[in-house]
């Protein structure tokens, strides 16, 4: 082989870069941040729907209510235990969840996804 | 007659006020949305929505008023350039509104005058053909609807509407200039209007969803008494109807076949 040291010692600068970011963030994960909960959201106990179903699908109902209220104008939700909520992320989610930067955004920039709900909707004005 | 007298009166706000003061409020006891849920208004329903405007009837502060109340409620800011202004409702001469119907010896009272103009809401929508991802359609009641979520911005509707009652976003409306707009969004309630999206008049689909006629009607005819009329242009006795029964009324650009569902009455 032919500049047998300057391959091989290209090759290891290539490996050390390429993997520059698995050293560089190695044993500092971030921590996952906690849900926090206003005392609205803690008095009503329960969401639309159970807490294990709203953690996995809360984008799922959202989609479904932006669809069914302007496409379909059906505006009332029945939940499974029976209970009627009208279908409007301002209106009746934020209600409770009153406190988006910690409720939704923390979760959501770690989760590194981003929603453009707010682009249009309005968020409850929060203190400070 | 009252239905109720003094005395009976006292003592209801009596036991009201002691059941307050012990007891939690209702609207404490329900979850949220649940309020607006149990109290379900009946909605308004139609086979076909459609207007009339009173052309004699208008004058700056009625359309003024109409104007306000539909952009108040619905966030649309005043961009103070007319590029790229929003406009659901709002202002046109009788030269720009019936272009096919001017001539120079036109009555004075049409000449130069203004009309009230909004989204035709037609029978045959020009605009709902075009869109590429049905982001505005036609509801079963007639309505020419929008929805926000899917609409991607192609302008493809703006260039099909022949009466240029759509508006397009050039830029975020949150960020319309403060001294036209000191308190935007106006409505906390309703969403704005994000970039790269198309806008237009919804005939108050919001508003019938709650059985409320549409804002600028409600608004105008606070001003003066049947300035405008609302209702199911297939109800024999619909207060469009009836209007449109009694008086000559004339409409956009009927020659170009898209049926437009306002009327004006001249």
């Amino acid at each position: 082989m032919y500049d047998k040291g300057k391959i091989l010692g290209g090759l290891l600068i290539g490996i050390v870069l390429l993997l520059f970011p698995v050293y560089y963030n190695a044993g500092r994960a971030a921590k996952a941040p906690e849900r926090v909960l206003t005392e609205k959201a803690k008095a009503a106990k329960q969401c639309v729907e159970d807490l294990a179903y709203m953690k996995a699908q809360h984008m799922k109902i959202l989609d479904e209510w932006r669809q069914e209220v302007v496409r379909q104008d059906t505006r009332y939700y029945k939940s499974s235990d029976g209970k009627t909520y009208f279908k409007s992320l301002q209106l009746t989610c934020m209600e409770c969840h009153s406190n988006k930067t910690q409720f939704c955004d923390q979760c959501h920039n770690y989760m590194g996804v981003a929603p453009y709900c707010w682009d249009c909707h309005i968020a409850p004005k929060e203190n400070g | 007659m009252m239905g109720i007298n003094r005395r009976e009166f006292l003592k209801i706000a009596g036991w009201s006020a002691l059941l307050g003061a012990g007891g939690k409020a209702a609207f404490e006891l329900l979850a949220p949305g649940e309020a607006e849920a149990l109290l379900q208004p009946t909605p308004l329903k139609a086979k076909q929505w459609a207007m009339a405007i009173d052309f004699t009837k208008m004058d700056e502060e009625v359309m003024g008023a109409a104007i306000r109340a539909c952009h108040r409620l619905y966030n649309v800011p005043d961009m103070g350039n007319p590029k790229v202004e929003l406009k659901w409702i709002w202002k046109e001469t009788y030269e720009h509104t019936f272009p096919t119907q001017e001539n120079e010896y036109i009555a004075e009272q049409f000449h130069h005058h203004n009309f009230l103009v909004l989204c035709n809401h037609c029978t045959n929508p020009p605009c709902c053909r075009a869109c590429p991802t049905k982001a505005t359609w036609r509801r079963e009641d007639g309505i020419v609807m929008m929805d926000m979520h899917r609409c991607i911005g192609c302008r493809f509707c703006m260039a099909a509407c022949p009466f240029g009652a759509r508006s397009f976003n050039w830029g975020d409306p949150r960020q319309a200039p403060k001294e036209l707009n000191p308190d935007f969004p106006t409505n906390p309630d309703l969403p704005t209007r994000s970039k790269g999206v198309v806008e237009k008049c919804q005939f108050c689909a919001e508003r019938l969803a709650k059985g409320q006629i549409p804002a600028c009607v409600e608004a105008a005819n606070a001003v003066k008494t049947e300035a405008m009329f609302f209702g199911d242009l297939t109800v024999k006795d619909s207060p469009v109807r009836k209007a449109l029964r009694t008086r000559y009324s004339i409409r956009r650009k009927p020659e170009l076949g898209t049926g437009p569902n306002v009327y004006y009455i001249i």
